[in-house]
């Protein structure tokens, strides 16, 4: 046997930082050792096959999420790579929407060409970028974010009362007013008019593919690494030769050129504008795809723009909700227990306990079984197991939620045990009033559960999906 | 014999507290030989000493553009610098490390090399969102650019280092990084804010030998400030002791650390090294 020596102490260093531990780690190691290109071709041809496999109306949730992904994109240069807080960014969104509404409805007399107003509606954004990175000069942080947000409220304020401007005639009304602006019409590339769903999700794809991989090159550039120093540390960039205010600019402009562009998009796509598109709601979902995907990684973001865009579509129908619901909760039990043993457990005492409370509770009050499940498969699949409740459905429910909390609160502090024996009466309530009350309606569960994947999906990755773990300076 | 920097009259006060008073220095530049074949800029080491709260750092920092001097003057070449920012005093050939380190934790160790290169490559935006042939060649002399000045530290930063994001080094590490990361600058003026800090003895006697190198190898002139008499010693030129912000001695090592006013600012030293 040979001495290790420093060689190969060097050489296995991959071996010894394996990245991944525990039962997946097989299934992500074969998937890293795919060649790159063949990820590509899979998510692309996934991405190009979507319209063609799903129902009309499903497109559309395609378009929300590419539009998503592109908007995402744009901040995250802006937040992801140079580090600025820009809370303006949506306001790049409306701007680019707005103008191309104008220029491609009865707002105005003349009817722009779609080839003459995409670049200069790119190129007004991103001069009004170019703007707002003005105060970033001196502000940062928290001040920036402050100021660039009112620069985003100013925007829809401006748009909504742009005909009671001073300066303005009356009778020029460009903006519509809290009405917006009806009957946009669509793209037209030299003859060739996207006028359907599935032609503005191909343009999106084909825009995002030449997107993704010009921002791929700017980030592997020096201007990229240049933006990434000033995030890191402003003034030792400043002092390795960085002009940070350029470089503060640069990307203020790209973001806001590409928010612009998908505006554009956006505003032939619903044919038509309204000033609360581009509220301060739709600011927080971009954010929320940048930093559920991993500020700074450009397939991270993405991404988060897929999730961030689709979960919502997927929990308006109950039965998928339902299929959510229950595969959140099994994720949740991995999570919190890790090896299988007690996992096995868990699920072998929680079967028990619901048969049990189910003889015990139809024994004393027939009632608590009376009800009728929901008409979904999994529903339907539990109904002999879990109560549905004949009466008093609401008020049973509505105490089984608060003990639900208690006991997700509780499950924290727990361990070994104990934590399993708080497991399985949490996870049974949860169900209860998952088939007793949130299946049957729909709109909040929506926002409930959307809530709770985005808690549960942080809390496993904080630093999001597909990001880096970032330290601070230490 | 010229200077390539030159301080004269150089005074900063914080809110009333007087951190740099009228101070003088010149930090000399010879050109080495006659010969034209061995046109090796030469420099030298000064070192400045003085207790905590002397106002080296701040020194430092007037050097570097990040204060603007309440009076006095900063020369380059004969140049003044006054009042530029540190991003164009950069470009002018004065790199700096810093007291409390300052590396890009979140980028790789080899990144944080190559992001000091920005000032002396012209890749633009639309030819690096297109790889142009330009770019990538540029790109690689960038690369190469940062594997040579890694190098300079031996085995410590290379290899599978490289790509190790800068968080995961050690802190003499870390130290070495910003230094190799300051050379990437192209600078003729190197700046170290104790270099040795948090070192342990061999790893401080591996600094000292290094700086010697960047002098004799690569001809910096180097302003660096230490606490280790020890390396002040071994690698110092000049020593230039400051106390309340007043320049107190100036002179060889022998000179300066055997000078009355010093022992006298440094006390618990002087009484150390006579043991
Ligand atoms: N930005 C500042 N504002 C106020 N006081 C400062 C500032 N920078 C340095 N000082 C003060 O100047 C004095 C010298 O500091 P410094 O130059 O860091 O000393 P050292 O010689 O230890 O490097 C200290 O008293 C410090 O508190
Ligand atoms: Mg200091």
């Amino acid at each position: 046997m040979s001495q290790i020596g420093v060689d190969q102490w060097v050489e296995q260093s991959d071996e010894r930082r394996d990245r991944y531990s525990g039962w997946t780690a097989p299934a992500r190691r074969a998937f890293d050792k795919l060649p790159t290109g063949w990820k590509l071709v899979g998510v692309l041809g996934a991405a190009a096959a979507f319209p063609l496999l799903v129902p009309q109306g499903e497109i559309r949730i395609g378009i929300t999420v590419l539009l998503l992904a592109m908007l995402a994109l744009g901040l995250n240069v802006v937040v992801g790579w140079a580090g600025l807080l820009d809370l303006g960014f949506v306001a790049f969104y409306g701007f680019g929407a707005y103008f191309y509404a104008i220029v491609a409805s009865d707002q105005l007399p003349a009817h722009w060409p779609t080839w003459v107003a995409i670049p200069i509606i790119v190129a007004a954004a991103a001069l009004l970028g170019a703007l707002l990175s003005l105060p970033s000069r001196r502000l940062v942080g928290d001040y920036l974010a402050i100021m660039t947000l009112f620069f985003a409220q100013i925007f829809v304020e401006l748009v909504r009362n742009f005909e009671r401007l001073p300066f303005v005639s009356e009778d020029l009304d460009l903006t519509g007013g809290p009405n917006g602006i009806p009957g946009v019409e669509a793209w037209d590339l030299f003859g060739f008019q996207i006028n359907s769903f599935k032609r503005h999700y191909y343009l999106l794809l084909i825009l995002l593919v030449v997107l993704i991989a010009g921002l791929h090159n700017l980030n592997a550039s020096r201007t990229g690494r240049a933006w990434r120093a000033l995030r890191e540390d402003t003034l030792a960039a400043e002092h390795m030769t960085t002009p940070v205010n350029k470089l503060k600019l640069l990307a203020f402009v790209v973001g806001a050129a590409i928010a612009g562009l998908a505006g554009s998009i956006f505003a032939a796509v619903q044919v038509g504008v309204f000033p609360n598109n581009f509220a301060l709601p739709f600011l927080i979902t971009i954010y929320a795809a940048v930093i559920l995907g991993g500020s700074g990684s450009i397939a991270g973001v993405v991404l988060g723009a897929v999730a961030i865009g689709y979960i919502p579509e997927l929990l308006r129908d109950p039965g998928k909700a339902g299929w959510l619901f229950y595969i959140g909760l099994a994720v949740m039990l991995v999570v919190t227990m890790k090896r299988w043993q007690p996992i096995a457990a868990v699920t072998i005492g929680l079967v028990v306990f619901g048969f049990v409370v189910r003889f015990v509770s139809s024994a004393i009050w027939d009632e608590s079984i009376m009800g009728t499940a929901n008409d979904t498969f999994i529903s339907r699949f539990v109904d002999g197991w879990v109560l549905i409740l004949g009466e008093q459905q609401d008020l049973i429910t509505n105490y089984a939620f608060v003990v639900a909390i208690a006991g997700v609160l509780s499950v924290v502090v727990t361990r070994g045990w104990l934590r399993i024996a708080t497991l399985i009466p949490t996870i049974y309530l949860a169900i209860l009033v998952w088939e007793n009350k949130l299946a049957l309606q729909p709109s909040i569960t929506r926002q409930l559960l959307f809530g709770a994947v985005l808690v549960v999906m942080m809390a496993i990755r904080p630093q999001g999906l597909l990001g880096t773990r970032r330290v601070e300076i230490t | 014999m010229s200077a390539i920097l030159e301080l004269s009259g150089l005074s900063k006060s914080f809110g009333g507290l007087t951190v740099i008073e009228n101070l003088d220095l010149a930090v000399e530049s010879t050109q080495g030989g006659q010969v034209s074949d061995v046109a090796i800029k030469q420099g030298e080491i000064l070192s400045v000493i003085g207790p905590n709260g002397a106002g080296k750092t701040t020194l430092f920092n007037l050097i570097s553009g990040i204060y603007r001097p309440d009076s006095g003057e900063i020369r380059m070449d004969g140049r003044s610098i006054v009042g530029r920012s540190p991003e164009e005093i950069a470009n002018l050939g004065i790199a700096r490390t810093f007291q409390t380190l300052r590396i890009f934790l979140n980028m790789t160790v080899k990144e944080n090399v190559m992001a000091a290169a920005y000032g002396n490559t012209k890749t633009g935006l639309w030819q690096s969102i297109f790889r142009t042939p330009a770019s990538r060649r540029e790109e690689r002399e960038i690369s190469e650019l940062a594997e040579s000045k890694l190098a300079f530290f031996g085995e410590r930063l290379m290899g599978y280092r490289w790509d190790q994001p800068a968080y995961s080094l050690s802190y003499a590490n870390r130290r070495r990084l910003e230094i190799a990361r300051a050379m990437a600058t192209n600078p003729r003026l190197l700046m170290l804010d104790e270099p040795a800090a948090g070192m342990n003895p061999a790893e401080t006697h591996e600094i000292t030998e290094l700086i010697g190198r960047l002098r004799d190898e690569v001809g910096y002139s180097i302003l660096v400030i230490e606490h280790d008499m020890h390396v002040v010693e071994g690698i110092s030129d000049r020593v230039i002791a400051l106390d309340h912000g007043v320049k107190i001695a100036e002179g060889s090592f022998a000179d300066v650390a055997t000078d009355p006013q010093v022992i006298e600012a440094y006390l618990g030293y002087g009484a150390a090294s006579k043991k």
